[in-house]
């Protein structure tokens, strides 16, 4: 008698997802299908579009990451129409840009992940959201996770001219310059952002060497993959969101591949399931071996442990620190468990949060030269840039009028599609054993999926804090016999 | 009356439902921030988001109008999109496009330029990064062996808007709506829970006047002689009308309401509000807006050639004029009911 398990929905980057669980005779786990159930067809419909219009339409590919896209968008145009932005214009996009991944990593850790970290796997359901989150930590607290979150998204105000969805990203730089009052008005915020990412650092580090229990099952080996890792570095090899070479390191650390953004079809291929609509990536030098972690294998991953594994630490003083004492409590480098990809988001608040200080105290930032503008078109560009959760790149080819005649776009889930299929697979298998499987199990199964913070779901749950989920086992004439679910409540 | 029924506490039932979306609508309804806590004292959320098998059954505990206000983002893409509008629909007393996507196709809507074997094609098969020799698409449906199968939801050729589906009581535009917009239902969900008078089926939230009515920037009237890029445009006037710069912006014949946030970074609109109160089809007004300041003095002595290059700056009407707009939009359509 063989069973079918389904969970669904999980919600992330392309719309909706689920996972299909097959279980064999004894009722253990044999397969696991974890699938995106939508496609929208960027890549399509933005051919025949005039080039300079992509900033402001593939942002919408997500709203959550949506600074991202359009940031990897202008960059992206740099190339398409050969200019570089003057040093003021870098320096403003990456401001930008940092206040945007500080609204994502904030977000997530406090409105999703927080419910299990903080509350642990087994609270009542009903708690199991942010404001069950506020409630434990106070509304102190509560409001402070709040106002950060809300300068973060003010800062790509000012900057970019929309919290979701900016618009002042060009070919060149931005459209336009930081006036000094905006200057003072983000230096205030910064200030507040970097007392709030300490407290967040301490915190997180409290709620796990305060809970075992959560501390054994995320870094246990049923929740680590050994993958290899990819992402961004500066000239001195330490993390950078914005700008960098492209670095690999393999499943033991050792450095693989080191490339710069637009040599990236050199090096990653996209293998097509039929049973999904994402693609799978994979290192072109190893080649496509299945969904099979290790050394032989091309999968990797990338992220925020993916990057801090592949650089050798982090461009400011605190975060460095902290990454140095993740990387000793948790043992060594390169780290491969749920409980690191957590952690590493945490480090990069830090870090983001010292970013954002820097800059807006540097005295380049109120340059009124924030845009170069192009002489004509070259017409290719490959924009690259650290996603919140991942490397991203956007690849335009425009013809002498400027209209886009082919797009290509990786982002940070998809390469990522791959490993969370497995990690999914094996937390599966942990959990259910002789067809034992109830509303808990299916938790750890999540959470599983969750440490990715696979976009939308940062989104889509933060609020209710709790996936949805029904899990249907059925016999193999397809008969239902089991059913559990387990519904969504804020209160 | 409608402070003493928020007194005996009955909370509201609010659903947040989704179709094709970046969840950049959630987000927005996130960026409430500490006024999210006032939110969550008048409300339950029943539903967020929506569910692929869960659906069903979750809805159907719920009783007929049992949600007082669900909020549905996205475009209608798939057939579980239009199931769940369905569901939602007849589960709720207030049913209110939230976001450009449902009120009106949005960006994902510009797949009706396209179709899914074409999409499929890109995506699966030309794309710069594919290793695919085998052809191998995603499937409907899928047999892993003889006793095992999995499914995945039929994708259509076209994205809908979901009044093309169900009736929708309000709308509120934007990409995604605006703060003030947001902020806005608080005071409906009050007015829902004390039965005050609600405002006219149909209302669109936003102003009742154009982009170009709140613009800080000057206008002068001015006739232009051609649309250039504003990529390649060095000097933009900080403090003139982009459109009379010759940039195209969608301000003539875009709802206000946005606070003009792109044109605050010197941007143009590209009209991700809609069409304006009395705008019927963004894209036509548009068109006849640019017939209007695009010209010459002496224009009946131009030749066809010369005509031809003052047009030559649009290069792409429909993704541009109809950015947002374009399931909801006329063509290919027939008028039944006028608005």
């Amino acid at each position: 008698m063989s069973k079918k398990i389904t969970i669904g929905p999980i919600t992330r980057l392309e719309g909706e997802a689920k996972i299909e669980i097959f279980l064999d005779k004894k009722g253990n786990v044999e397969d696991t299908y974890f699938q995106v159930e939508e496609l929208r067809g960027f890549e399509k419909f933005c051919e025949g579009r005039p080039v300079e219009e992509l900033p402001r339409i593939t942002s919408r590919i997500c709203g959550v990451c949506s600074g991202a896209h359009h940031i990897a968008s202008c960059k992206a145009l740099d190339g398409v129409y050969g200019v570089n932005p003057p040093s003021a214009g870098k320096k403003l996009r990456e401001l930008f840009y940092c206040a945007h991944s500080l609204h994502s990593h904030l977000a997530h850790v406090f409105a999703l992940a927080a419910p299990d970290l903080v509350l642990g796997f087994n609270a009542p359901k009903e708690k199991r959201n942010i404001f069950g989150v506020i409630e434990k930590l106070g509304l102190e607290l509560g409001k402070k996770v709040l106002t950060a979150r809300g300068y973060a998204q003010k800062i790509q105000r000012i900057i970019g001219g929309s919290e979701v969805h900016a618009s002042a990203g060009m070919a060149g730089g931005l459209s336009k310059p930081l006036n000094e009052d905006s200057r003072m008005e983000i230096e205030k915020m910064s200030e507040e952002l970097l007392e709030f990412a300490k407290i967040s650092l301490d915190l997180f580090k409290k709620i796990i060497s305060d809970n075992g229990e959560l501390k054994e099952i995320l870094d246990s080996k049923d929740y680590s993959l050994k993958t290899y890792y990819m992402g961004m570095v500066d000239d001195q090899e330490k993390v950078n969101l914005y700008d960098g070479d492209i670095k690999v390191v393999d499943p033991e650390g050792k450095e693989f591949v080191r490339f710069k953004a637009k040599d990236y079809l050199s090096h990653i291929e996209e293998h097509v399931e039929p049973w999904t609509y994402v693609k799978f990536p994979y290192l072109k030098k190893i080649g496509w071996k299945g969904l099979v972690e290790g050394i032989n294998s091309g999968i990797y991953r990338v992220g925020p442990l993916a990057r801090l594994n592949a650089a050798k630490g982090m461009a400011t003083p605190l975060a460095d620190k902290a990454c140095q004492e993740m990387y000793e409590l948790l043992g060594g480098k390169p780290l491969h468990s749920a409980l690191a990809l957590n952690w590493a988001r945490v480090v990069e608040i830090v870090y983001i949060a010292e970013r954002i200080n820097e800059l807006v105290k540097d005295k380049e930032i109120t340059d009124k030269k924030v845009r170069t503008i192009p002489e004509g078109i070259v017409g290719e560009g490959v924009g690259c840039v650290e996603a919140p959760r991942g490397t991203l790149f956007h690849h335009y080819i425009a013809d002498e009028q400027g209209i886009a005649k082919k797009v290509n776009f990786i982002v940070a889930t998809t390469h990522n599609n791959g490993p969370i299929c497995m990690s999914i697979k094996k937390a599966a298998q942990r959990v259910i054993k002789n067809f034992k499987v109830d509303d808990g199990l299916l938790n750890l199964i999540e959470v599983a999926f969750r440490a990715y913070d696979p976009c939308l779901a940062c989104a889509s749950h933060c609020l209710p804090g709790h996936m949805a989920m029904k899990a249907n086992i059925y016999n193999s004439d397809k008969k239902l016999i089991n059913e559990i679910i387990r519904k969504e409540k804020v209160r | 009356m409608e402070s003493k029924k928020i007194t005996e506490k009955r909370k509201l039932k609010l659903a947040i439902g989704l179709g094709s979306t970046c969840s950049g609508c959630d987000i927005a309804i996130l960026d409430l921030g500490v006024k999210l806590l006032e939110l969550i004292d008048l409300a339950d959320i029943v539903y967020w988001p929506t569910a692929f098998d869960f659906k069903h059954s979750d809805l159907k505990e719920l009783g007929d109008k049992e949600i007082d206000i669900t909020l549905y983002h996205g475009t209608i893409r798939t057939t579980e999109h239009e199931e769940i509008a369905h569901i939602l629909r007849k589960k709720s007393k207030v049913l209110i496009a939230f976001g450009s996507c449902s009120c009106f196709g949005g960006i994902p809507g510009l797949c009706n330029l396209t179709d899914k074997q074409q999409i499929f094609n890109t995506v699966y098969g030309e794309n710069l990064s594919v290793a695919n020799k085998e052809n191998i698409f995603p499937e409907e449906k899928l047999l892993i062996n003889k006793n095992k199968y999995i499914t995945l939801p039929h994708l259509f050729d076209t994205g809908k808007t979901l009044k093309q589906l169900v009736e929708v009581d309000y709308f509120i535009p934007g990409c995604p709506p605006p703060m003030p917009l947001i902020e806005g239902i608080i005071p409906l969900m009050k007015d829902v829970l004390g039965d005050a008078q609600l405002p006219e089926k149909g209302t669109v939230f936003g102003s009742a006047k154009t982009l170009c009515d709140e613009c800080p920037l000057k206008r002068e009237n001015k006739i232009i002689s051609k649309i250039v890029s504003p990529t390649i445009t060095a000097n933009i006037d900080p403090d003139r009308c982009l459109l009379e710069q010759g940039i195209l912006c969608m301000g003539p014949v875009t709802r206000g309401g946005c606070g003009a946030k792109c044109i605050n970074v010197l941007m143009p609109c590209r009209g991700c509000m809609g069409p304006s109160l009395e705008t019927e089809d963004q894209g036509v007004k548009m068109i006849s807006a640019i017939a209007s300041i695009l010209g010459a003095e002496n224009e009946e002595n131009l030749t066809d050639r010369q005509i031809e290059d003052m047009q030559s700056g649009i290069k792409d009407i429909i993704g541009t004029f109809y950015r947002f707009t374009l399931p909801d939009a006329l063509l290919n359509k027939k008028v039944k009911e006028r608005r």
